[in-house]
């Protein structure tokens, strides 16, 4: 669908070049989003390629220094403090007080929200029946663990119910059965129409968005849904069996057409340009054929997607 | 109401955490307590029994009495006797005495001719004219050790020969208003409640801020419709109530235990300590809003104690400091407060008649509000 098509009223977040410059550092360069109301939608990306930064813009924490940004209708960084009652944030740190109970700690979110008497038990009853934190109601924020943290800090970010809602790494801290249940909480969100945006790191959860952008050095480098981008991908995905992956791997990868060569335990998974139009032949012709056992063209995962247009494969 | 509402709610988070930060809590109390009774007892401005040496170059039955005359004043201790002046010298110069006194061996001569002792005018010519009967030799340096001993120029000797002294007539009459008794406890107490408040009022705000920025809290903070004003507003209210516990337990203990009276009324009393207060919390946070980590925070509050505790007029005397001194003085709330508390609670002052004080503190306290929730930006950048 495209941008003229679609009725702007749809989109909860509109971003036009917005870019964020610290001295001569370019930490987010000419950022285009567009992002649906209800969706969820992911920042893919390493460690200091921008993601933080650009969910700060979009919350109206930090001043983009060039672009337009407009957030639920509303101007930023003009309309920032109008918006804080729309949107929730879940930081990268446990921004929660450690020295505060659970409940103690919902509470005074609350209360700065202008939630109090009876609205605000209920409330804070239903969000801890909700997350799993009924018995930990009476705990120090301080001494719980990973997952329950992560628990109680969504609990207070959607306490006040907002329209959209901002997760930055959210699960980094957390083990994957946490993660698993912590996503199911988020679906649930999502349907009952909250925009979520979430940035991580890790290829499985960026799969499990509606629509995702890969970051690198500031620059979104694809947009789309983690199919689409799939199938869009500008590479063939190959998987060999070998004996000596390495020296195999060495081989490849002088290969202007390699874009790249993963070994996963026994296997080596091989990305190879687009415009080979026969991957498996072309492999077989650059390789002895005591090198390898096996050779077979396999489905393109998100983390092939990310390999192909960063780095390397940016090219 | 929302803004009342966000108000309560940082005001309650503060207190809960103050309550189960033991440490700190705890202190809110030693601190007035253990310093009261520390400086009640131990700051003497009427130095007593000061260490020093004698050299008795007369050996009579005379220098034994003259000693001990100089010794029932209390002023001095003799602790050793030296054989010579440069032994003497040396003594001084190890700390072992602050001063000694050297008894000529004409002490006796030098005596008769004296002026305080003999009835009639001694002759005087120009080889043999009155003269001082011994000598004090003194380790300038510390200079309240120095006026002690100076203070034993003009002591009576009349005890030593029975006979009535030759006092003339003061040229003055001295009253002594307020603290007859020349008990320095009554100046410090008061005093102390400033001191006190200066280093626990900012010390409590000037980490405030900055402890939400290092715990991570900030960014929770700021991302709320919470307002600037409304937080500093929120930080400040738990400590004005910790302030006044302070000043409470501070005079009640200087009443109990030192007899410092309180004379002026409760109601002044009250008033002016809820602006000093109110003036240093808003300073603590001025600082909160500067400094990037507690250790800096921490480091401000020191740069402001330390003349607060020195140019106020809570150790020397306001009027004896030069001019520079004196502006960088009046800089400090704790300098007004100074002046307002020793008013009331010594003198019952009509604190109207002190209103640049009090108007200084007020204006302080509006203006350093306004600094503090304008520095405090809901930004990152």
């Amino acid at each position: 669908m495209s941008i003229a098509t679609r009725d702007t009223n749809e989109l909860v977040i509109r971003s036009r070049g917005m870019a964020k410059n610290f001295g001569s550092v370019k930490a987010v360069q000419n950022l285009d989003l567009d992002i649906e109301r209800g969706k969820i939608y992911g920042f893919l990306g390493p460690n200091g390629c921008g993601k933080t930064t650009s969910i700060r813009m979009l919350t109206g924490l930090l001043t983009p220094s060039e672009g337009q940004v407009d957030v639920l209708g509303m101007r930023l960084p003009e309309q920032a403090s109008k918006l804080r009652y729309h949107i929730g944030y879940m930081t990268q740190v446990f921004s929660m007080y450690r020295d505060l109970t659970v409940r103690e700690n919902l509470s005074f979110v609350a209360k700065i929200y202008g939630i109090h008497g009876t609205a605000q038990s209920t409330r804070i009853d239903e969000l801890l029946q909700l997350y799993n934190l009924e018995e930990l109601a009476n705990h120090f924020a301080g001494l719980m663990s990973g997952g329950q943290r992560q628990r109680l800090a969504l609990a207070a970010a959607v306490l006040h119910k907002p329209q959209l809602l901002f997760l930055d790494e959210p699960t980094s801290a957390v083990d994957p059965e946490s993660r698993r249940d912590f996503w199911e909480k988020l679906f649930d969100l999502s349907e009952a129409g909250t925009t979520i945006l979430v940035s991580t790191h890790y290829m499985d959860e960026a799969e499990r968005c509606h629509a995702l952008a890969i970051l690198e050095h500031g620059i979104k480098r694809a947009d789309g849904s983690p199919q689409a981008l799939m199938e869009e991908m500008n590479a063939h995905v190959v998987e060999l069996q070998s004996d000596n992956n390495r020296q195999v791997k060495q081989a490849l990868i002088s290969h202007p057409e390699v874009i790249s060569a993963a070994q996963l335990g026994t296997r080596l998974r091989v990305l190879v340009d687009k415009t080979i139009e026969q991957p498996d032949t072309w492999l077989q012709n650059q390789l002895p054929s005591e090198d390898y056992r096996s050779l077979k063209r396999v489905r393109p995962s998100l983390e092939d997607v990310f390999v192909t247009c960063t780095g390397k494969g940016q090219g | 109401m929302n803004f009342y509402y966000r108000i309560q709610a940082i005001f309650y988070k503060e207190l809960m955490q103050l309550k189960r930060d033991r440490m700190t809590f705890g202190m809110v109390v030693m601190i007035p307590l253990i310093q009261l009774l520390l400086f009640g007892f131990a700051i003497n401005t009427n130095v007593r029994y000061i260490p020093v040496g004698l050299v008795d170059q007369s050996q009579t039955a005379l220098s034994r009495i003259l000693v001990q005359t100089v010794s029932a004043t209390q002023v001095v201790s003799f602790k050793s006797q030296y054989a010579t002046v440069p032994e003497a010298e040396q003594a001084i110069a190890r700390q072992e005495v602050r001063a000694v006194l050297i008894i000529p061996e004409d002490v006796s001569q030098r005596l008769v001719r004296h002026g305080t002792v003999g009835l009639a005018t001694p002759p005087a010519t120009d080889e043999e004219t009155s003269r001082p009967i011994a000598q004090w030799l003194t380790d300038g340096s510390d200079t309240m050790v120095a006026s002690s001993i100076k203070s034993l120029r003009n002591m009576p000797l009349a005890e030593l020969l029975s006979k009535p002294a030759n006092r003339s007539i003061p040229t003055f009459e001295v009253t002594l208003l307020y603290n007859p008794e020349q008990r320095t406890v009554v100046n410090i107490v008061p005093g102390l409640v400033a001191v006190i408040l200066t280093m626990t009022m900012i010390m409590f705000t000037s980490a405030a801020i900055v402890r939400e920025r290092e715990h991570g809290n900030l960014e929770l903070l700021i991302n709320t419709p919470l307002k600037s004003i409304e937080l500093m507003l929120g930080k400040i209210i738990p400590y004005i109530f910790i302030g006044l516990i302070q000043v409470s337990l501070i005079l009640c203990l200087g009443y109990f235990i030192f007899h410092v009276p309180l004379n002026g009324s409760l109601a002044a009393l009250a008033a002016i300590t809820l602006l000093f207060i109110a003036a240093s919390l808003v300073l603590g946070l001025v600082i909160s809003t500067i400094a990037k980590s507690q250790l800096q925070s921490m480091q401000m509050t020191v740069f402001v104690l330390l003349p607060s505790i020195l140019l106020s007029g809570f150790m020397f005397p306001y009027e004896g400091m030069p001019k520079v001194a004196q502006s960088i003085a009046e800089a400090l709330p704790a300098t007004h407060f100074m002046r307002l508390i020793r008013g009331v609670v010594l003198r019952d002052v009509d604190i109207s008649s002190m209103s640049f004080d009090l108007i200084w503190l007020a204006v302080f306290t509006v203006l350093g509000l306004m600094v503090a929730a304008f520095r405090f930006k809901k930004r990152l950048d």
